[in-house]
């Protein structure tokens, strides 16, 4: 029975087990109530009072409950850091995964889940540094999911090192006379790599982060958002420069700016910070998903009318 | 060839015809010399003639060429390794002739292609030289400017002859392997091979025929390790795998690249190990157990994320062709090195299930047996092959494909309240939900890698963890006492155990029959579940003076191999003595004696 067969596309169920036959799950309509906070939220925070994670979160449930999504319509995955205790505050299925590892993982639920949408959070040092070679593949391989970067410039949860973004001379534990490598930039790196969707926001704009995400959710492929999100702890004021209300300048993409051309939107991504709020990049071209159902599709019409031992038999009677 | 007897009827020409039991076939030649094929041709040969067949393949790992070989032990009885002495030697080359002569038996043949192979005299008194242009002979039979491709069709042909194999037979399969292409290419193998057939053997002083065969009940299938793994797999009901490509490793995420699909399911190429694991391990999150798989250097990369799977409880299975290690090793050839990796690799407390699977036809089941434990206890499984397992073909009986298939499609009931992590459960096994489960408390768990709670969120309780590390711990002392209770093979008294593990198996079989056959009271014990081992081995061993551990591996700093380290550390019981050996090849019974008979006598 074909793993793409799950509760709410159960459109041509194949042979279905005992367990599969009871298989119900209500169906979504429009109808619906959207979950409330308080159905959505689990662990109080863990994080520093004035971190920039919390508007993330809240932003989040405003998504999951504005776009009226319930539990078993979503999971959510993180690798390590300070944002990826993200699952274990949001009450609904959930992993939290080892660092670095949170894309491949949340990969193969998109892959054989059709019917779940994958939000996926993280830092910059789970995505860029330890799990940078996972960011460029799923880009490139465009599995349907959303990815959320809170990049805060430095790792918090080990207490002040010098992470991927940070800038050259940032002064931290591991670069006490200031950070010396160049710092990669999120958003050229997912354009180069192939992403079909790429954002920025800033967790000082609420309402912008709703609009990002949700665009990120409708966005039929891998898509992906670079927000910063300040680190009061070891990074205060990293980001005023693009916070009006600390005397910064929130600089939205202008509007004549062609979200599907790359170049364009590679130039947008060389603007030096506080650069440019909105999305860069879009483009529409196959998942993965659809090609793997593509490709099932077409050897499943190979052996139609035939039940799993079946079509193992056909390779056992050629190996005799 | 043993157990030969004369007849007095010669079928044809002067040559006598004698009837035996078996033959050691070895055939050297190059890499892309299509030897391979036929040592395939003659295997599946075998299993169709209800004849029982093992094979051995070395294989350079340069991308192109070099010497290669591929020996076939057909026989009419029990076949259990590919043998230590071949009766004949089939060279295409002189390096193939000065390299291999030494593994044919005195008196055995040696059939050579008279135009590259300059026959040494010295050899010509103990081996029965037959040479043949099989070069120039192809050639002319096929004409044109095919060059010398098809030679080994042709050798194919002469080895039919000698061994009065059943041509109808393998024309049909000539006709299976190369039709649908091109059609010149059967009409090509059938004339070389029947070129090679009628070829004139006038130095040749007998021809062989094979007793018949016992009659099996059910047909059986000829095929190599890794293929019967990875389609043990498929029975098992697993739909979803990840993978990166290392030998001996590749075949089986090829073949389930190819035939998953099939089945509704997907094999996805990641960009490392890494990914591969972890993408497994979202794969089985997701409802269903998944397979990785690698070779040594990928299974030490993805140890971070088997420990994940250890604490979070997730099933998975791992599969792990051992080559020769540490590091890049000897990637093509045999080395059983990563007992350790597979028991204990990974940081912390972090126990897993490890099985290993001891001949071609034990690969379909120990898949599907690695799935179903990864099921019941939520757990990742190591499947422990090697490179001599993954390669070598076997033929036997057919499974019922019927009945051993199942589905393990993932239920989605929703369910009222759940703790994956609940304490109270009996044997502290976990029970996963799939995402999409609606939960009617609205508690929904977490899968983690943080020591947790029984809903899978964070804790830093020291009594917690006490209390999870022991939960972990226990449900594989429960799977322990599920796990069949052992046999010896042949008396469970005597002087010397012989205890292996994979690959072994056949020529630990093989030395103790032949051990028996002298009157030496020398017995064996094959342990498929190697973590956590079976109960009731010390009973065992209490039958025996000697207990040594068969391993292709390093007898280490402390001097004993790794599963002796580990059964010695179990039982205490000094008596335990590794035989060990790292050159890269498959046991020869013949070694195997004379170690343990030395062994024996030091102790003694």
């Amino acid at each position: 029975m074909s793993i793409l067969t799950t509760p709410t596309t159960t459109a041509t169920p194949v042979a279905p087990s005992p367990t599969a036959a009871t298989t119900t799950t209500p169906p979504v309509t429009g109808e619906r109530k959207g979950l409330t906070k308080k159905e959505v939220a689990a662990d109080h925070p863990t994080w520093c009072p004035g971190c920039g994670d919390f508007s993330v979160l809240a932003l989040y449930f405003k998504l999951i409950e504005k776009r009226k999504m319930i539990h078993e319509q979503i999971t959510t995955i993180a690798g390590i850091g300070c944002s990826s205790r993200f699952p274990y505050f949001v009450q609904a299925h959930g992993a939290h995964f080892i660092h670095g590892r949170a894309l491949p993982f949340a990969s193969g639920v998109s892959l054989s889940r059709p019917d779940l949408h994958v939000f996926v959070f993280g830092g910059d040092g789970d995505a860029f540094s330890i799990g940078g070679n996972h960011f460029s593949h799923t880009c490139r391989k465009n599995i349907k999911m959303t990815y959320v970067v809170m990049d805060n410039w430095v790792y918090g949860l080990t207490k002040k090192q010098t992470s991927p973004t940070s800038p050259l001379g940032f002064k931290s534990k591991t670069d006490q006379w200031g950070a010396v490598d160049y710092p990669i930039n999120p958003m050229k790196q997912a354009i180069a790599a192939g992403a079909t969707f790429v954002a920025r926001t800033t967790h000082t704009n609420p309402n912008h982060v709703l609009q990002m995400m949700e665009a990120a959710m409708d966005h039929d492929g891998f898509s992906f958002i670079e927000c910063l999100s300040e680190c009061v702890e070891f990074y205060e004021g990293a980001f005023d420069a693009s916070n009006p209300r600390k005397g910064g300048v929130f600089k939205e993409v202008p509007k004549d700016h062609d979200v599907t051309n790359e170049g364009a939107a590679y130039a947008l991504a060389g603007d030096p910070f506080p650069g440019y709020f909105g999305v860069f990049y879009k483009n529409t071209k196959p998942t993965k998903n659809a090609k793997e159902a593509e490709i099932i599709k077409s050897y499943q019409s190979k052996v139609t009318g035939l039940k799993d031992w079946q079509i193992l038999q056909k390779n056992f009677d050629r190996m005799k | 060839m043993s157990d030969t007897i004369t007849t007095a009827a010669p079928s044809s020409g002067a040559a006598k015809v004698l009837k035996i039991n078996e033959a050691v076939i070895r055939i050297a030649g190059n890499s892309q010399d299509g030897i391979q094929a036929i040592g395939g041709f003659l295997a599946r040969l075998a299993g169709r003639s209800e004849q029982e067949v093992m094979t051995f393949m070395t294989i350079p790992s340069t991308i192109s060429g070099g010497p290669s070989i591929f020996q076939v032990r057909i026989g009419s009885g029990e076949v259990l390794s590919a043998g230590d002495e071949a009766d004949m030697l089939l060279c295409f080359y002189q390096h193939s002739y000065e390299d291999h002569i030494k593994s044919v038996k005195l008196g055995g043949i040696v059939l050579f292609d008279a135009d590259h192979v300059q026959p040494n005299p010295a050899y010509e008194e103990n081996y029965r030289h037959v040479g043949v242009n099989i070069s120039s002979l192809t050639v002319e039979a096929i004409g044109g400017t095919g060059r010398d491709k098809g030679k080994n069709i042709f050798a194919m042909g002469l080895l039919a002859k000698i061994f009065d194999l059943n041509v109808p037979k393998l024309l049909k399969l000539i006709e299976e392997r190369f039709g649908g292409k091109d059609p010149s290419l059967v009409a090509n193998a059938t004339t070389c091979f029947n070129a090679g057939y009628m070829h004139s053997l006038e130095n040749l002083l007998k021809t062989f025929q094979f007793f018949d065969a016992e009659k099996k009940d059910r047909h059986q299938v000829v095929m190599n390790g890794n293929e019967a793994l990875a389609y043990g797999l498929i029975a098992a009901g697993v739909r979803f795998g990840a993978g990166y490509p290392i030998t001996p490793w590749s075949d089986i995420m090829e073949l389930l690249r190819r035939e998953l699909p099939k089945y509704g399911g997907m094999f996805i190429q990641t960009e490392d190990e890494i990914a591969a694991v972890s993408m497994a391990l979202g794969g089985s999150y997701a409802g269903r157990v998944a397979v990785t798989g690698s070779s040594g250097p990928g299974i030490s990369l993805k140890t971070e994320a088997i420990g994940w799977a250890s604490m979070a409880e997730m099933p998975l299975v791992i599969v792990d062709v051992q080559r020769g290690g540490p590091s890049t090793g000897m990637p093509t050839n045999v080395e059983q090195s990563d007992l350790n990796i597979a028991c204990f690799g990974g940081h912390g407390d972090s126990p897993r299930v490890v099985l290993a699977p001891t001949s071609v036809e034990d690969c379909f089941y120990t898949a599907i047996e690695a799935v179903n434990i990864a099921r019941k206890y939520s757990t990742p499984v190591f499947i422990l092959t090697d490179q001599g397992i993954a390669t070598r073909i076997e033929a036997f009986e057919e499974p019922n494909l019927e009945k051993v298939c199942q589905d393990i499609s993932p239920d989605y009931t929703p369910v009222e309240d759940h703790k994956p992590y609940d304490l109270t459960k009996p044997n502290g096994i976990t029970r996963h939900i799939a995402p999409g489960t609606k939960v009617l408390s609205g508690k929904y768990p977490i899968a983690t890698g943080l020591e947790h709670d029984e809903l899978g969120h964070p804790t830093g309780s020291s009594k917690l963890h006490a209390l999870m590390t022991a939960k972990r711990r226990n449900k594989l002392r429960q799977l322990a006492w599920d796990f069949p209770k052992l046999k010896t093979y042949g008396p469970n008294e005597g002087q010397i155990l012989l205890v292996g593990w994979g690959s072994s198996q056949g020529p630990i079989k093989e030395a103790v029959d032949r051990a028996r056959g002298i009157g030496e009271a020398i017995s064996g014990l094959t342990i498929r579940h190697l973590n956590p081992l079976p109960n009731g081995l010390e009973q065992i061993f209490k039958g025996f003076h000697h207990i040594f551990v068969v391993e292709l591996n390093d007898e280490g700093i402390y001097g004993y191999g790794q599963l002796a380290t580990v059964l010695r550390a179990r039982y205490c019981d000094p008596r335990i003595q590794g035989i060990t050996k790292s050159d890269g090849l498959t046991w020869k019974v013949k070694e195997i004696l004379e170690r343990a008979r030395t062994l024996a006598s030091a102790k003694a």
